[in-house]
């Protein structure tokens, strides 16, 4: 590969066949990054993609010398503006973190100092990288314009803030300034946006090219969303085991990847697709009869303190109807009142007002045990499969355990039919029987969540957020499966989802919600082309990728 | 604020009172007599009944169960436990005249038991070579498996004995408290440093600490600024377990080593059944513990600026 920079100035960042290794075993190092090489010159905003495991995280830690004690550098190089920093001790490389390189890390609500105020944090940021260290006075004033170049406008007023006293997207800025204040030439943002909402991320992404184009720094995005990154980058580079697979500008890339990866990759970004999932085999069911229904559901949460009763209202007023065989997404941001809905759908909460309707029976209201034999018809799928199973389980054990609670499939062998059943059904087989949780990755694990949902024959499944922590390419494979699921089986689904980009390609109904009430609700090729209200509107606009349904639409 | 705080002075006030109460129930259900032990042993049968009776009269022994206990209890709140079965002293002046020496001794071996752990959890921290890090770490499990009577039996054997550094007992001056404090503090270090060693080692892999390296931190500057306020908030937790190291420390401390305190004096009280001065030294150990641990809720919004933001708004 010729390299366009190699007879001008040198990139600021360059990296030369990288080789990571992670150690295993005594004396055994399986490679994470495999001979990666990349640069990113000044004033350019480049994307590094790649799903979990694809080593994008260990390339961006090795570059800023911030390796964990099991991983070395095997082989490679890494230059700052032609310097070679490889292999420099921390000592060294504090002289170049801050100054040169900025970085911005994933989860801001665990990236801040809890018990120092933010603007002591900024300080710090400051001072490490200025060679004058007494001139407190400047210092300050320094961190207060970082701050406000991050975007914080009401600088002076966060300046005095601990973190747990600002949101989300407010603490990311924080990091951001942090990364300013050594008035670097190069930001390295890790995932910045993965732990904020939607209408956030795109501020926070926007304010990150605004800065690319006010001082001129290079920009290193890393980011598991195809989306973001062809939304704003110059140039984008694709991650898969260690290696890249993809590098090139972003409208290259679009129209024409070289890579069999990035072309699936971009096929399971869900903007790519316009419309719903069919079923691979078999039609869609056709729109029955009203099965859920929840009128007037309000629920609010009595926050504990003196003085005044200060209450939170997650619920007013909420109205849902799921037909059968459908699929009725409810999207929203973090606080919306989401969860609060599907927990009391489920009868896993009970609301202060209105009524949840199974078919003909009552759901509210209930006592334990008949609220135990209408569990059997409404099956729950929660968000993170890590979790939601019992790590000492093995998978048969799992998906036996409603079969055992409710006393059906009597006698092991017809249990283990029933669950093969089951596995097949989620497109796992025998050879998952006897694994444990652990042994299997992210969307096995959902796999085995949705056969466990599955075996008592429901007719509702409330999946709250069950795609979200996935990878996208798994992502699409658990959407394939559960809009097959739903052919076969004629279920219907009730989707919790802070994704619009999902709800298009799995949902019939959707109901937009924000603080507690559902702001619009209707079918979803309705609500997606006229939005009535302008927080959808804004929602819709917040989806990363809209140039990748462009190009998909070609 | 006021609710915080109301609660936890209650909830201290209780610990006192349950103390002061259980210990009452538990020494006088205790099958021996009181009165018994304050003859000879030799001659405890041939003692008329009449003379008993005089003498439990004059201690209080005969009257109802509960009555003793409300009297005694009205009493405790002025500040009176009654007399020492054993020497006729006043309870409360034969504790405060020993006091003073155990509390130092205390005091000494917890500053030093703090030190240990803290030297102990940086080293750990700040350790790059592994092995040096798993030997530094094998460290508190060890203090905490050497019972008190050896490693003080083992010091007095080196270094009063042998080398003559120290003297080998008695609380005369300085130099006598040097082996005690040290016997005292290695155990009630083991439980801390323990702790501290694992809360600087999670707090060192946490998100902030890498922010602090991206901003060009240095490792010394990241373990003093970032780690040590963050990590050092777990230890506070565990100051009623420190407490209770600390007082079981010093009743073998006191005796290995001879010096006057509370300790030793709990144990002769026991030995020789001293009802008043047992209930006595119990009571006054529940208020040190119930202090301890009110100080703790007190130091903890301090520290933590969360917690300080829940109390103001709850």
């Amino acid at each position: 590969m010729t390299d366009p920079h190699a007879d001008r100035q040198d990139p600021l960042l360059r990296i030369t066949g990288l080789v990571i290794d992670y150690r295993t075993g005594r004396r055994r190092w399986t490679p994470a990054v495999r001979g990666a090489t990349l640069h990113v010159g000044p004033g350019e905003f480049v994307s590094l993609v790649g799903e979990s495991g694809s080593g994008k995280t260990t390339l961006v830690q090795g570059a800023l010398g911030l390796l964990p004690e099991s991983a070395r550098i095997r082989a490679g190089s890494i230059a700052y503006s032609g310097v070679d920093v490889t292999g420099w001790n921390d000592r060294r490389m504090a002289l170049v973190r801050g100054n040169y390189v900025g970085f911005i890390p994933q989860d801001p609500n665990t990236s801040l100092n809890p018990v120092k105020k933010i603007g002591q944090q900024v300080i710090e940021a400051v001072r490490f990288n200025e060679p004058d260290a007494r001139d407190a006075a400047r210092h300050r004033q320094a961190a207060l314009d970082s701050m406000r170049t991050a975007g914080l406008t009401d600088a002076e007023r966060v300046f005095h803030q601990y973190p747990h006293e600002l949101s989300g997207g407010m603490k990311q800025r924080a990091l951001i300034a942090i990364a300013l204040a050594g008035k670097p030439k190069i930001i390295v943002a890790d995932e910045p946006t993965s732990a904020l909402d939607v209408t956030v991320q795109k501020v926070i992404l926007d304010h990150l090219v605004r800065l690319r184009e006010e001082l001129g720094i290079g920009v290193l995005l890393v980011t598991h969303d195809l989306g973001v990154a062809l939304d704003r980058s110059d140039r984008i580079l694709v991650m898969r085991d260690g290696e890249i697979v993809e590098e090139g500008p972003v409208r290259r890339v679009l129209e024409n990847a070289a890579d069999d990866y990035t072309r699936r990759l971009l096929d399971a970004a869900p903007a790519r697709h316009a419309g719903r999932l069919e079923p691979a085999s078999g039609r869609r069911p056709l729109p029955g009869r009203e099965v859920l229904r929840a009128r007037g559901l309000t629920k609010t949460y009595r926050l504990r303190g003196r003085g005044p009763r200060r209450e939170l209202r997650a619920l007013d007023g909420v109205d849902l109807v799921v037909r059968e065989g459908t699929t009725h997404a409810i999207v929203g941001e973090s606080g919306a009142g989401k969860s609060t809905l599907a927990s009391i759908l489920a009868g896993f909460t009970s609301p202060d007002h209105g009524t949840v309707h199974l078919g003909d029976r009552e759901l509210t209201g209930l006592s334990r045990g008949r609220l135990r034999e209408i569990r059997r018809d409404l099956q729950f799928v929660f968000q993170n499969p890590f979790t939601s199973l019992d790590p000492r389980f093995t998978v048969a054990e799992i998906v036996a355990e409603p079969l055992r609670a409710f006393g059906l499939a009597r006698g092991r062998r017809e249990r283990t039919a029933r669950v093969t059943e089951l596995l097949k059904a989620v497109a796992l087989d025998e050879r998952h029987l006897h694994r444990l949780p652990g042994q299997l990755s992210g969307g096995q694990r959902q796999r085995v969540a949705i056969a466990r949902a599955l075996a008592l024959n429901p007719k509702i499944l409330v999946l709250d957020e069950a795609v979200s922590a996935l990878d996208v390419s798994v992502q699409a494979q658990i959407l394939r499966l559960l809009v097959d699921l739903q052919a076969e089986y004629g279920l219907s689904y009730v989707f919790v989802t802070h994704d619009l980009g999902v709800v298009r390609l799995i949902a019939d109904d959707v109901s937009v919600m924000k603080d507690g009430v559902v702001v619009e609700t209707g079918p979803v090729e309705h609500v997606f082309r006229s939005p009535r209200h302008d927080y959808t509107r804004r929602l819709l606009e917040a989806i990363p990728g809209a140039g990748l349904a462009v190009a998909g639409a070609r | 604020m006021l609710r915080y705080l109301a609660l936890k002075i209650g909830r201290a006030l209780f610990v006192v009172w349950a103390a002061f109460t259980l210990t009452f129930v538990l020494l006088f259900v205790l099958p021996a007599d009181p009165v018994d032990l304050l003859f000879d042993p030799a001659e405890v049968n041939s003692v008329p009944p009449e003379v008993r009776a005089q003498v439990a009269a004059s201690y209080g022994f005969d009257r109802p169960v509960i009555l003793q206990y409300l009297t005694r209890l009205g009493h405790a709140l002025t500040g009176d436990f009654g007399t020492s079965v054993q020497s006729g002293r006043p309870v409360v002046a034969t504790i405060l005249d020993v006091l003073p020496s155990t509390l130092l001794l205390a005091a000494g071996a917890l500053a030093l038991a703090l030190v240990i752990a803290f030297v102990i959890a940086l080293a750990a921290t700040s350790a790059r070579r592994p092995w040096v890090r798993d030997l530094v770490e094998a460290l508190p499990s060890g203090a905490v498996s050497v019972p008190v009577f050896l490693s003080g039996i083992l010091m007095l054997q080196i270094f009063s004995f042998r080398l003559g550094w120290f003297p080998a007992f008695g609380d005369e001056g300085a130099r006598s408290l040097v082996l005690p404090l040290i016997t005292l503090a290695i155990p009630v270090s083991g439980p801390i440093a323990q702790l501290l060693v694992r809360s600087f080692a999670t707090e060192f892999r946490s998100g902030y600490v890498t922010t602090s390296w991206a901003k060009g931190a240095t490792r010394g500057g990241i373990v003093v600024r970032d780690v040590f306020r963050n990590a050092s908030l777990p230890a506070l937790t565990i100051a009623g377990i420190t407490f209770g190291n600390l007082i079981a420390g010093s009743v073998i401390t006191e005796t290995v080593f001879a010096r006057q305190g509370v300790g030793r004096m709990t144990q002769a009280a026991i030995n020789t059944l001293d009802v008043p001065l047992v209930q006595g030294t119990v009571v006054l150990v529940a208020v040190g513990f119930a202090l301890i641990n009110l100080i703790v809720d007190l130091i903890y919004p301090l520290l933590d600026p969360r917690l300080r933001a829940a109390l103001a708004t709850g």
